[in-house]
């Protein structure tokens, strides 16, 4: 069948049309009656409603900001909590001309025109229309008496009483719990600014920033009811803040105490952990400083003394600080060497006091140029042998061996829940060749055996090595928090354990951590003889400035910030380890002179009873086994 | 018809005997006039929603010059003539709204702009409002009417395109007014009620769909806002409760010009841009507004007007369209600021401050002027 032909017939289509703009027409007129109607709602019906919403500005919806989480120790002593303290609170809209009456607070209270500067600046921050921004805290009760004396000059100000987080600790917990300070433009804009509408502090670093979530709670906001002033005259609606979460910290307070008094003014660092469980027990990092200058906003010369000082204060060792590892790292290399089959336990090395590459000049010195004649593992770690070390180190080669101290934490982030923690540096042929575009060269490896070269550690990371060997290669991320909320913390991101071939193969390096202590050719076994029960431990030492082939250390010709870092790991009782320790005291020297004595003091304050015995729950398992050799 | 063609003759014998200068220049009085009382009402209530900014007026009243010159050049052109590049504009803004896109991902967020520095700067989502009514007019005029489901398929893919990469941009209230304009034309061209029923059946599963994939969370959480406000009376509640409030405290005869409280205390969020109409509102009263929509009426009569007289069928789509999606904008901003509607960004014609939507939309009238004043008296015969 043929298909008609279509002819355009111009007046149907006109008359289409014209049904539908009638149509159009129609729809048009019943929609402006909907939005006349609606209007006349608004307008005529629920006028009375709006009138008194807007005239009067009477009706104003208040943030209500959230109680903060507490902060206690695992004893329950508090480290951090609220205070009230009043401040002074300005409402731009209602002060009128208001860079006029900050010239009047400050002239009433006599501050001082960097006082004022600041001010306009707190002012320039605000926020929501008709919210109060405070730009005075901690008044003195002279203060809040002038300016009510002053109140009738003073349009739109207000003494107000808020809480304001405080250390009663102090210095204690400075690096570990760190502190809260005021909201600054850059937190503004990536902050929730409905949930933190009411508050004025954030955490800035440690505890209080990594749990700033669970810590600063849910807001919560009042409709009130105010007069032409902006006084609060009667609350109509309130929905109640959910307050944030406490939390109960692993870390002890007396321990922390004990542990900064054995450093006694040092610069250095002290981490101790609950290697069965990896809690932080004592986490000390010094010169500390008070984390309350911080919370009201710290002054510029007050800041900048702090930021300049030679010592550092700001600093926290513990999570930034980067050390070659030096000798405790031997510990982890014994264990690679035994695990990868390179060594046996008893595979014996001759030291003539250094160590040479085949077909290389160079001499490698042991730190003990008479060398320590053959030595076996045990003995190796015991005498700190690094002629043995460089040598299992090149039996190893840089890949095993860095792919071994990769599975102990070296050069990656081993915390659960610290802020800003550095992840160290574990080299690599790859890391060498994108960093300095050179070949790996075997005498790195060398060095890298005896923890010195590229490697660099932080405090953290050596006592999760001796937590490690302590509990027999279990990961557990060390962490601050016990609880939160009366929830322990979960790791999102586990470890996985170190499972050797042969799992004795701890015992033998445990029993050469111990002869450190015990044997009488021990490294550290002037400070092992004086201790009521076993400690394995490893003393080493980080060099600060390089020692020339052929040169001597002497530290006379050493400036006293250029002398080298003492290191000392240990865990103890040796049989049932109940505390991992790692010790760094900034140009202190002697491993195990100096701070070997300083891990014992800290861990004698933990397992150690009133009478000097050990604790009854902290004493070895009778079944624990004896060390294999003495 | 008869009637009209004779209406016709004697209209042209009129307009012979008086050609003013008005209908020499192309130019609809009633059209002018009325866009003139809008201009002066919009810079009138804009020194109020500004807070006495006479900067925002030159610029807003510069914009309204250039919209005019913009009217008025168009008004020049033979609707035929226009027809004629439609497809060619057509596939320049989708070209535009393209490079968008990828500039816009490019610059991780979004982009609705072309800028070419110290040159220009414009959204060619806006040419799309335009753009959008013109081709599907160019397309329908060239079958018979209604529609059949073939050129219904192909219109709405020439509507789909440009939708889906204004939404993209991420612009849901631009975009929406894109496919309204798109959708007036099949709407004008006679498509038939059970099309028309399904889509509207049809939107249902699309808006859920839409929550799910394409909208970004701000747009969800103004539907949010919008269904509840007081559930989040600190956030994006804010503006829709105090917005209420300002035109509910208008009353019937307004609080008087400048003289109100809500705008003036930086109560009112966007007072002087998407929110104006509270301004309005809470000034001059619910007969303040009336006298608004009034004026809004007459224009839209005489659009419609303009679309029964027209005498190509190209005309009559394209003026229907534009007429109806102008009653779009002001329906949609109202309702939004009063309450009724989700915020979905659609300023109020005329009064808003903004040039590019004013040059838009006075395009648009230069267009119903240029369909109005080109009629030919014989040629039909």
């Amino acid at each position: 069948m043929p298909q008609p032909i279509r002819l355009k017939d111009h007046e149907k289509d006109a008359r289409q049309v014209r049904n539908r703009v009638v149509v159009g027409a129609v729809a048009i007129c019943l929609l402006i009656i909907v939005l006349i109607a609606r209007l006349y709602f608004l307008q005529v019906i629920q006028y009375e409603y709006h009138s008194t919403l807007s005239e009067n500005n009477r009706v104003h919806v208040q943030p209500i900001p959230p109680t903060r989480g507490l902060i206690f120790d695992r004893n329950g002593v508090v480290v951090a909590d609220n205070r009230p303290s009043f401040s002074l609170s300005m409402t731009r809209e209602r002060a009128g001309d208001w860079e006029q009456v900050l010239d009047v607070i400050v002239e009433v209270l006599e501050l001082s025109q960097e006082d004022r500067t600041l001010f306009e600046r707190r002012m320039r921050q605000g926020r929501r229309p008709f919210e109060p921004v405070p730009i005075l805290f901690e008044l003195s009760e002279e203060q809040i008496a002038r300016i009510a004396v002053n109140q009738f000059r003073l349009p739109g100000v207000e003494v107000v009483a808020q809480l304001v987080r405080h250390y009663p600790q102090g210095e204690h917990f400075a690096h570990s719990v760190g502190y809260v300070g005021r909201i600054n433009e850059a937190e503004l804009k990536v902050l929730d600014p409905v949930n933190y509408s009411g508050t004025h502090h954030i955490g800035k670093t440690g505890i209080e920033r990594f749990y700033e979530p669970q810590l600063h709670g849910q807001v919560g906001y009042e409709e009130v009811e105010t007069n032409a002033r902006g006084r609060v005259l009667r609350v109509l609606k309130r929905t109640d803040p959910v307050p944030g979460a406490d939390i109960v910290l692993s870390m002890d307070i007396r321990l922390q105490e004990a542990a900064e008094a054995a450093l006694g003014g040092r610069r250095g660092s002290i981490v101790a952990l609950d290697p069965n469980t990896g809690e932080v027990l004592a986490m000390v990092s010094q010169p500390s400083f008070d984390p309350n200058l911080f919370v009201t906003g710290i002054g510029f010369k007050a800041y900048s003394e702090l930021r300049d000082s030679p010592d550092r204060p700001l600093f926290n060792r513990v999570l930034r600080g980067l050390y070659p590892p030096g000798s405790t790292i031997k510990p982890a290399v014994a264990i690679a060497g035994l695990d990868s089959g390179v060594v046996t336990p008893s595979t014996r090395v001759y030291d003539p006091g250094f160590y040479q590459l085949p077909n290389y000049e160079h001499k490698y010195r042991n730190w003990n140029r008479s060398g320590d004649g053959s030595v076996d593992l045990q003995a190796a770690i015991m005498r700190s042998n690094d002629t043995y070390f460089y040598d299992l180190a090149h039996k190893l080669g840089i890949d095993r061996l860095g792919n071994y101290l990769s599975r102990f934490g070296i050069g990656q982030k081993v915390s659960l829940d610290m802020f800003e923690e550095s992840p160290g540096l574990m080299p690599s042929r790859e890391w060498k060749r994108a960093r300095y575009r050179q070949a790996w060269f075997p005498g790195e490896t060398l060095i890298l055996g005896i923890g010195q070269g590229y490697m660099q550690t932080t405090p953290l990371q050596l006592a999760q090595v001796s937590a490690l060997v302590a509990n027999h290669g279990k990961w557990i991320r060390p962490h601050l928090a016990k609880t939160v909320d009366g929830v322990p913390p979960v790791d999102p991101n586990p470890m996985p354990d170190i499972v050797l071939r042969n799992p004795g193969d701890w015992a033998q390096v445990s029993a050469g951590m111990q002869q450190v202590m015990h044997n009488p050719r021990g490294t550290a076994h002037k400070v092992g003889d004086t201790s009521s029960y076993r400690i394995a431990g490893k003393s080493g030492t980080a060099q600060v400035v390089a020692i020339k082939q052929g040169e001597k250390y002497d530290r006379s010709k050493l400036d006293e910030r250029h002398r080298d870092h003492a290191l000392f790991i240990a865990f103890a009782p040796a049989e049932a380890p109940k505390i991992a320790v790692a010790v760094m005291i900034e140009n202190g020297e002697g491993g195990s002179s100096v701070a070997a004595p300083v891990a014992k003091a800290v861990m004698d304050a933990w397992l150690l009873g009133e009478n000097g015995q050990l604790k009854t729950q902290y004493a070895p398992p009778v079944t624990a086994e004896a060390p294999a050799r003495e | 018809m008869s009637n009209n063609f004779d209406r016709s003759i004697s209209d042209e014998d009129v307009m012979r005997r008086r050609a003013s200068l008005l209908q020499r220049l192309h130019i609809d009085g009633q059209l002018f006039l009325l866009l003139t009382v809008l201009a002066a009402g919009s810079l009138f209530v804009l020194y109020s929603a500004s807070g006495k900014n006479v900067d925002l007026l030159l610029k807003q009243a510069t914009s309204f010059g250039l919209g005019a010159v913009a009217m008025c050049v168009i008004a020049q052109f033979e609707p035929r003539f226009l027809a004629r590049w439609v497809p060619l504009g057509y596939l320049a803004g989708v070209g535009l709204l393209i490079v968008v896109d990828v500039m816009g991902h490019n610059a991780m967020g979004a982009t609705r702009w072309i800028n070419i520095p110290g040159i220009i700067r414009f959204q060619p989502a806006e040419f799309m409002k335009i753009l959008m009514p013109a081709t599907i007019a160019w397309y329908m005029a060239r079958h018979n009417l209604p529609p059949r489901l073939k050129h219904i398929a192909i219109s709405l893919a020439l509507i789909g395109i440009p939708f889906v990469l204004v939404v993209r941009q991420p612009d849901l209230g631009t975009a929406l007014l894109v496919l309204a304009s798109g959708a007036f034309v099949l709407f004008m061209a006679g498509l038939q009620w059970r099309w028309i029923l399904g889509a509207v059946t049809a939107v249902v599963p699309v808006a859920v769909a839409m929550w799910f994939f394409v909208m970004h969370d701000y747009q969800k959480q103004r539907v949010l806002t919008f269904l509840d406000p007081e559930s989040d009376p600190l956030g994006t509640g804010w503006n829709i409760i105090q917005s209420k409030a300002a035109i509910g405290s208008g009353g019937v005869f307004g609080k008087g010009w400048l003289l109100g409280t809500q705008s003036h205390l930086d109560f009112l969020p966007e007072s002087h841009t998407d929110f104006i109409i509270a301004v309005l509102g809470e000034e001059f009263g619910l007969v303040g507004i009336c006298l608004l929509l009034l004026v809004y009426a007459l224009l839209i009569a005489r659009g419609l007007v303009i679309t029964v007289q027209a005498q190509t069928l190209f005309g009559k789509l394209l003026a229907g369209s534009l007429t109806m999606t102008f009653f779009v904008y002001v329906f949609v901003n109202i309702g939004m600021v009063s309450g009724l509607l989700p915020v979905v960004g659609v300023p109020l014609p005329f009064i808003s401050y903004g040039g590019t939507s004013l040059v838009t939309l006075m395009s648009g009238f230069g267009l119903l002027m240029a369909i109005h004043t080109h009629r030919k008296w014989i040629a039909q015969v």
